[in-house]
């Protein structure tokens, strides 16, 4: 469907990746961690290694969850876009296919959460 | 002598000073003096059968808002003198007063625009008088509201510069952005996006909360304001219901437009009374009902009566309303547990319930507040009381239609994110739900220009790349006095002074700051 309109209508997305200075979006989900409210939203260079990152970027960001201490990232089982995803820690977001805008998700079997209550 | 009789019937009255007021054209075409009355595809053959919700005409209306108004002033003169502020329940309830005075109050601002042009592009008289009449009326309130909560801004924190705030701070781009995708829609879409699902369906669970919880609260100067403003807001229910039937007595071939509308325009309310659902569950110290009561008398009920009475145009109750129905146990907690991680942001504080109020909350919510959301508040809590308040320093996906972040769970499990995603012309889109999500695909053009607060501050449009600056210089929020937890706040001091629980110390009062 489109817009209905007097003219023929006609119009740009706000959010290329052009518009992010060289950079892009990425968000990661973690399952069953509702204590973060939603998806977290990354600025980070398309070059940069998947390792770092999980490392850097990820860490820091999931660190005050108490499951964090408990997580080991290649046991992880992931997802990009819904798909199944086997993450290369030395290639980077880009050839990773991790686009603009994409999304990881983590489940984490055996961490479910503060008490199993998927917090 | 014949005498002539110098006074009109009110029914001739109203027929010279509105019907009358209208002429055929004759040097230039109609469909050029009102170019947007046919392109949404509406058809009217007649625009008489067009019924005035109340028959007034412009003299009549301002003899009777003049009369309301010397009352209105004069109660919030008396509450200013005797310190009003000083006889709320406790100044947490300021935090509801901040809300509805960024969040809603600005909404008055754009509905007098919107029923402004819409008045304008009617050809109908009727239609324009009373379009003209509401965007009055939604002048006065936006007026009157910020009168009433004036008098706050001299004692409380947060309340200085809400028209600002409003075209800016992230969690108000969803009151603000559902008021522009009304506004940029055609007269028919608007009236019935404003004045059918919000005014009508949906405006109890909006004004009562607010008007009843300013009551229960000790806030006579918003109640006031609440009185006020009902004999309007009853028009323009009215008028919601008119303009439905209208359209859709009109022609059958409108029947399947407006039903979209419907469908479109629930969803889109019931997204932004969520903010009102932790309003109520939350934030207001002495609660009224749990939002989930609300939810049951005024849209399960009322709402169910009203769309039985529809069924025999055609009209089925919205898409997605039971979605929204198994939604009522969830969305006031998902929600306050996002403003308390994200209150670095905002110009309201957020706290952890106390004991008697989770107790209240599991009383009321005894399928889910015990399983899914105590054990967050107590893990907060502990954090807190160890001196590790939770803050999240990562900033939330947004969904691109509601704009709200990403946050409710799917209706049947409320372990998982009800997330939907898709790609439109090579670009990836998110979104909170299947009612949202459907949005985006009836007009995907309109949604991919969404101003999403988030990957605005990622491209370097807010003044800054890190949540302290864009917080402070593009936001306009007082770090340390506007925002973060309540305990311990300015406004927490300053109300325990008031109390006389503790003096004052340096840099308390509200000069000072």
């Amino acid at each position: 469907m489109s817009v209905k309109a007097l003219y023929p209508y006609s119009a740009e997305p706000k959010d290329l990746q052009a518009n992010f200075n060289g950079m892009q979006l990425v968000y990661v989900y973690w399952r069953k961690h509702l204590m973060f409210c939603s998806p977290f939203a990354f600025l980070a260079a398309p070059d940069m290694p998947l390792g770092d990152f999980f490392e850097q970027v990820l860490g820091p960001a999931i660190a005050a969850h108490p499951d964090s201490a408990g997580l080991d990232f290649s046991r992880v089982e992931w997802q990009l876009d819904d798909q199944p995803f086997t993450p290369d820690l030395a290639a980077s977001l880009k050839d990773s296919g991790i686009g603009h805008k994409s999304m990881l998700t983590l489940t984490t079997p055996g961490l479910e959460g503060i008490g199993g209550s998927a917090t | 002598m014949a005498t002539k009789n110098k006074k009109l019937s009110l029914k001739d009255k109203y027929q010279y000073l509105t019907r009358d007021m209208a002429w055929e054209p004759s040097y230039q075409k109609k469909e050029d003096i009102f170019p947007y009355e046919r392109f949404e595809g509406i058809k009217i053959t007649d625009w008489d059968k067009w019924e005035d919700p109340f028959r007034l005409t412009m003299d009549a209306y301002w003899k009777y808002q003049a009369e309301k108004e010397k009352k209105l002033y004069a109660i919030f003169d008396a509450f200013a003198q005797n310190n009003g502020h000083q006889n709320i329940s406790d100044a947490r309830y300021v935090n509801a007063l901040k809300l509805f005075l960024t969040g809603v109050s600005p909404l008055e601002y754009g509905a007098f625009q919107g029923y402004a042009k819409v008045g304008r592009h009617f050809s109908g008289a009727g239609a324009r008088v009373a379009c003209q009449m509401q965007s009055i009326d939604e002048l006065r309130h936006v007026q009157t509201q910020i009168h009433a909560m004036s008098h706050y801004n001299k004692h409380f924190n947060g309340l200085h510069d809400f028209a600002h705030m409003h075209d800016r701070v992230w969690f108000l781009s969803v009151p603000k952005s559902f008021f522009d995708d009304a506004r940029s829609a055609g007269p028919f879409e608007f009236l019935t996006a404003i004045s059918f699902s919000f005014e009508y369906v949906l405006t109890n669970l909006l004004f009562v909360p607010f008007m009843s919880g300013a009551a229960y609260n000790g806030d006579m100067a918003t109640v006031t304001f609440g009185f006020s403003a009902q004999s309007d807001e009853a028009r323009h229910m009215t008028l919601g219901l008119e303009v439905i039937k209208f359209m859709l007595e009109q022609h059958e071939d409108n029947v399947p437009i407006v039903q979209h509308w419907i469908d479109k325009w629930f969803w889109r309310g019931y997204r932004l009374l969520s903010l009102v659902s932790m309003m109520m569950d939350y934030m207001l110290p002495n609660k009224v009902m749990s939002w989930k009561d609300a939810w049951e008398v005024y849209y399960e009920q009322n709402g169910g009566a009203l769309f039985k009475d529809l069924e025999r145009y055609g009209i089925r109750p919205p898409k997605y309303q039971d979605e929204a129905n198994k939604g009522k146990h969830h969305i006031s907690h998902q929600l306050w547990s996002t403003f308390y991680q994200y209150s670095q942001a905002t110009n309201f504080h957020t706290w952890i319930p106390s004991e008697a109020e989770m107790n209240w909350l599991s009383e009321q919510y005894p399928d889910t507040f015990d399983k899914y959301y105590r054990p967050r508040f107590e893990h907060w809590q502990k954090q807190q009381e160890q001196g590790e308040r939770f803050y999240n320093n990562t900033l939330p996906q947004l969904c691109q239609v509601c704009q709200v972040p990403t946050l409710f769970t799917e209706p049947d499990d409320p372990t998982q994110l009800s997330h939907r995603s898709l790609v439109h012309d090579g670009e990836r889109y998110h979104f909170c739900s299947d009612g949202c999500c459907d949005i985006f695909k009836h007009e995907p053009e309109k949604y991919i220009q969404a101003w999403l607060p988030v990957h605005q501050i990622y491209q370097g449009n807010c003044e800054g790349a890190d949540v302290a600056t864009v917080v402070a210089k593009y936001y306009h929020i007082n770090i340390g006095q506007d925002n973060f937890e309540y305990l311990g706040s300015p406004d927490h001091r300053r109300w325990q002074a008031i109390k006389g629980n503790k003096p004052l110390g340096a840099g308390d009062s509200k000069d000072a700051a």
